[in-house]
């Protein structure tokens, strides 16, 4: 007879793994994936492949022959932060600059701090806001949607958002806004914006399908949407004329993939529902704050990157509920 | 009927109830049977009988040492051959007593025969009396001395008996045989059990995937002050904490037990041992044991002796398969894995489980990617990741305040993790860390 | 322009100042005395935050040193006698001697004596699996073979041989500091006199069960036979609880054990090799 193998109990597990986590989240992105394409083409085609493939290869290189560890570069995180880095990109950027994201995402943003599970901000995040601050041009003209074979060389313009941010200060919002597409195409996503965030509806199909696979839970992109939706609601209520319609800002910028994909990342957000309502909220907060009185007219990842900081402090004060009132021992 | 269950955390594991239906199969004794003589949590019992000696059926054979200890008695007729250390279902050596069988001799006091007793003519220490007597421990796995949580503290009330027929281990089906089988007894067991408490009102919970158990006792339940209740499908509801959540929404405050909510919680194989005990006369000497497996022949109940070697059930349901890697002594969730099948079957077993290769070993660990689901499985609304992290850390005191005690070693972290991290494995550590400590304060 | 950068520098400047000025009065009001010395001696100390002596710490046991009326308890395995002297020397105290000591790893269970009845996969570390079970040989004393030891050792002298599955102590690199006998959930590792040479003789099992019930695990089990004991010239060998201990202070290294025992659990380590009647009777040929 063979060995028996004894370990300490449970004696079954549910198959879960991390690599069937990631490539779900991926699939769920599969949609707006395909608008995106729809809308910018190749070049939307162009920059995700070239900064999955070089996420990957960073990936590899560092942990075999800086790290020397065992590369897990195929279980699926760092294709997953490739494609939300290239999300978060517009689709004309030259190629180079996504390999200097890849690298300053996977190097600086995960590899630093030791791979998977130990880093403090998201990845893809640190690529995106590495690029915006390097490229500050490259990074905020953004392709002019239907343009399926320019790359580099297609019809640029400014956001929604970034309309509003400099139109305000002029004319009242109703104004501006009346100037701008329709909710019904900034619901799907026919506007000028980075090649992943345009289309809502697609990122909310992803989001359902998230979380019927239970890969994330509801608290933080309802908390996140909900917040923005509240704040800047009074902020309209108080004076329509200088604040822009709730509707605008949600369906506008990098909120929803924010919200969705780039808070909910396992590593940087809080372990229990509590901590992840409140930093839902906090970054749902100061995303209105940036968007509104900051220098910049899209809050969401500087926001999200602050919050990432908070969740250690989050992680420590906020406890789940314990089941039982505790009475001293003995 | 509207189902109920707890509100925090849980997993819903395959059932894999390859066993149910299965009638109740009496298993002839093995040739030589081993009885520890600790089968019960509390101080082991002492032994009384000596090498060479004749016992009967149900004769004393080790005496409770103290009041949280139990008696055993020999479980076969025939002769000690040996009073000695033997190895135990973790390998380490305890003191047990091996008889060789010969014969069937009964002690005579014991009522053998198949009818039923429903008049309970015993009063309430009477009761508690026959139970102590007959060595009685909590049968769905954690073998609490069942006189123990008889016996009601000073200063609290006993207000209802929850009768446990959940059974939320995957594979096991015992609990649920006994109670299409030997439902009238377990009603008489329930009554004597109500009585033994001076309680008016039983809850009998049975989870949803046992439809027929749950009819069954509703009809022989009916007039009576016993309510038979549903509960939905959902790991751990077995415990005891987590069954009274169910039922009566009360929480069991953190260190403390069921009583402190007015609550005394009894498997349904204890009330049918306590039927046997106080109406038949018959000691605790056997129990139903399910024996399943997926490559098993004959996934049966059984019922058992207590001191039969586990080989000798796996044989009688058809041998063990080729493709074994793992025995259970229990169910998959919380059951120990035995090194060695010559232990015996002890008051605790609920159930042997054997394993295949393909689902035996464990995943390579990788690192946490804190993903929450331990969190949000937790059914005491703990936090494992954290407290694996402390332990390898040797931040015991830190776990103390992050109350690594409430454990209930249910395994649902372990079950869950993406990453295969041995979370269970540390929080055990953990906890008996933290246990020495505790103790270490009150020596001081 | 010129005047922001004036008016900058006046103001930094003027920050620092006020920021300087309430350290100081800050640090002086909160001043702690602090025996100088405690610096001197923790400067003598290895500095290896071992351990071993019993403190938090080479500053927690130098505090110790500098306070301490009697020495009797202090003493550092690390630095040794002489480094113990040259403390002594600056506090102008006297050192208690200790003779030094190395640690001991008694089991011998490898596959080849202890067959592996079965296969452990859990958290490899010895402490989850003592809590769990035997262990993969069926002795319950015996070594686990997962490395809490390895793990335990600042001074990289504990090794795991992955073909004998014990650890192995490198004499030269071990500090006797003790960390690996706090690690061993099963308490197989001694620290034991150092003898000349490294020369070491010691029952090298710590099974405490009867004979027949530790042999049927392992071969190089001591079976409590006392042949060990009856043939030792100088009291050295104790008997208890069916298991041989030989006390290193009053062993003399005469080998007369190691020879009796029937189960080869007594070892002798860094000896010549022994004049077998063969070797005799070759060497009687030669001449």
């Amino acid at each position: 007879m063979t060995r028996l193998i004894v370990s300490p109990s449970p004696h079954t597990y549910s198959g879960e793994s991390v690599p069937r986590l990631m490539y779900g989240v991926i699939i769920s992105l599969l949609p707006a994936f395909g608008v995106s394409v729809f809308y910018f083409g190749i070049g939307m085609l162009i920059v995700t492949t070239v900064s999955v493939l070089t996420c990957i290869l960073f990936e590899y290189l560092i942990q075999k022959y800086i790290l020397q560890t065992k590369p897990s570069h195929l279980d699926g995180s760092a294709i997953l932060t490739g494609l939300l880095l290239a999300f978060c990109l517009p689709a004309n950027i030259p190629f180079w600059m996504v390999i200097i994201g890849a690298l300053a995402a996977i190097g600086i943003g995960k590899m630093t701090f030791g791979g998977l599970g130990n880093n403090i901000f998201n990845p893809a995040l640190v690529g995106r806001v590495f690029l915006f601050i390097s490229f500050p041009v490259a990074m905020t003209s953004w392709p002019e949607p239907g343009q399926w074979m320019q790359y580099t060389d297609a019809a640029t313009g400014a956001t929604p958002l970034a309309l509003m941010k400099e139109g305000v200060a002029m004319r009242p919002a109703g104004e501006i806004l009346s100037e701008m597409p329709s909710f019904l195409n900034l619901f799907l996503g026919n506007m000028m914006g980075s090649s992943g965030e345009v289309a809502a509806f697609a990122l909310l199909i992803g989001m359902c399908y998230m979380l019927y696979r239970r890969i994330i839970t509801w608290h933080i992109p309802v908390s996140i949407l909900g917040s923005v939706f509240i704040f800047t609601g009074i902020l309209w209520l108080v004076n329509p004329d200088q604040f822009a319609n709730p509707l605008f800002h949600l369906l506008t910028g990098g909120l929803m993939l924010g919200a969705i994909y780039m808070a909910t990342d396992y590593v940087t957000s809080p372990m229990t529902g509590k901590g992840m309502l409140i930093y839902g909220a906090g970054i749902g907060v100061v995303t209105v704050l940036i968007r509104i009185f900051g220098a910049y007219p899209e809050g969401v990842q500087f926001a999200i990157l602050i919050f990432n900081g908070f969740t250690p402090l989050l992680n420590k004060y906020i406890k789940p509920k314990r089941f039982g009132k505790e009475v001293a021992h003995g | 009927m509207k189902l109920k269950t707890f509100s925090m955390g849980g997993v819903h594991p395959p059932e894999n109830k390859l066993s149910a239906g299965r009638e109740i199969r009496e298993l002839s004794p093995s040739d030589v049977v081993v009885i520890p003589v600790s089968q019960h949590l509390g101080t082991p019992s002492k032994v009384i009988v000596e090498r060479g000696d004749q016992v009967k059926v149900g004769q004393l054979i080790a005496r409770a040492e103290g009041f949280v200890s139990t008696n055993i008695h020999a479980s076969v007729s025939g002769k000690v051959s040996k009073v000695d250390i033997f190895p135990d279902s973790s390998g380490y050596r305890r003191l047990a007593v091996q008889i060789k069988v010969n014969g069937d001799e009964w002690v005579e006091t014991i009522d053998r025969s198949g009818t039923l007793v429903k008049e309970i003519s015993l009063d309430a220490e009477e009761i508690r009396k026959r139970i102590v007597e007959a060595g009685i421990v909590g049968l769905g796995g954690a073998t609490f001395p069942t006189h123990v949580k008889l016996t009601t503290p000073r200063g609290k009330k006993a207000e209802y008996l929850i009768v446990n027929g959940v059974e939320c281990e995957p594979y096991l089906t015992s609990d649920h045989a006994l109670m299409m089988e030997r439902s009238s007894a377990l009603l008489v067991g329930i009554q004597i059990m109500m009585k033994g408490l001076g309680v008016e009102k039983a809850i009998l919970g049975i989870e949803s995937n046992k439809p027929d158990a749950i009819s069954r006792m509703q009809e022989i339940t009916r007039g009576t002050a016993i309510s038979v209740q549903g509960l939905k499908v959902k790991y751990p509801q077995g415990g005891e904490k987590q069954l009274v959540k169910a039922l009566l929404n009360r929480e069991v405050p953190s260190g403390g037990l069921p009583i402190d909510v007015g609550v005394v919680v009894f498997n349904v194989g204890t009330v049918h041992a306590a039927y046997e005990a106080v109406q038949k006369n018959k000691p605790l000497i056997e129990r139903v044991v399910t024996v399943t497996g997926k490559y098993l022949k004959q996934p049966s109940n059984f019922r058992v002796r207590i001191g039969t070697p586990v080989s000798h059930l796996i044989e009688q349901a058809g041998g063990l398969p080729e493709d074994t890697a793992k025995v259970i002594n229990g169910g998959p969730m919380m059951g120990k894995a035995l090194a060695s099948l010559d232990v015996p079957v002890v008051k605790g077993t609920s159930g042997i489980v054997l394993i295949s290769n393909e689902e035996a070993r464990r995943k390579a660990v990788i690192q946490c990617i804190r993903c929450t689901r331990c969190v949000q499985v937790c059914p005491m609304g703990l936090e494992p990741y954290l407290m694996m992290n402390l332990a390898e850390k040797e931040m015991f005191e830190r776990m103390e305040t992050e109350r690594v005690l409430d454990c209930i070693e249910c395994g649902s972290c372990s079950y869950t993790c993406p990453s295969s991290r041995p979370l269970l494995d540390y929080i055990r550590l953990g906890k008996a860390e933290v246990a020495k400590l505790v103790r270490s304060r009150k020596a001081v | 322009m010129n005047q922001i950068i004036i008016v900058t520098i006046i103001t930094l400047v003027g920050i620092g100042t006020a920021a300087a000025v309430i350290l100081y009065f800050v640090a002086q009001r909160f001043k702690v005395y602090e025996d100088p010395r405690i610096d001197e001696v923790e400067e003598a100390l290895p500095g290896a935050n071992c351990g071993g002596c019993g403190y938090a710490g080479c500053r927690a046991f130098a505090e110790a040193l500098v306070k301490n009326e009697s020495w009797d308890d202090l003493y550092c395995p690390v630095g040794g006698n002489e480094n113990m002297a040259k403390v002594a020397e600056l506090l102008g105290k006297e050192a208690v001697e200790q003779a030094p000591q190395v640690a001991v790893v008694r089991c011998y269970g490898t596959p080849e004596f202890r067959a592996r009845t079965n296969e452990y996969d859990g958290a490899p570390t010895c402490a989850i699996a003592h809590q769990l079970y035997a262990g993969e040989g069926g002795c319950p004393h015996g070594c686990l073979g997962l490395g809490d030891c390895v793990v335990a050792c600042d001074f990289d002298a504990i090794h795991m041989n992955p073909a004998t599955g014990l650890p192995e102590v490198v004499d030269d690199k071990c500090t006797a500091c003790g960390a690996c006998v706090e690690a061993c959930p099963r308490d197989i590792i001694e620290l034991r006199k150092k003898n000349k040479k490294d020369r070491k003789i010691f029952v090298c099992c710590i099974n405490e069960e009867k004979g027949a019930v530790a042999i049927k695990n392992c071969k190089v089990a001591c079976i409590g036979c006392s042949k060990c004991y009856d043939v030792c010239p100088y009291d050295a060998i104790t008997m208890n609880n069916n298991l041989a201990y030989i006390d290193p202070v009053k062993c003399k290294l005469c080998r007369k054990c190691v020879v009796v025992c029937p189960t080869n659990a007594i070892h002798e380590i860094n000896f010549p090799p022994r004049k077998t009647e063969k070797t005799e009777a070759v060497e009687e040929e030669n001449k």
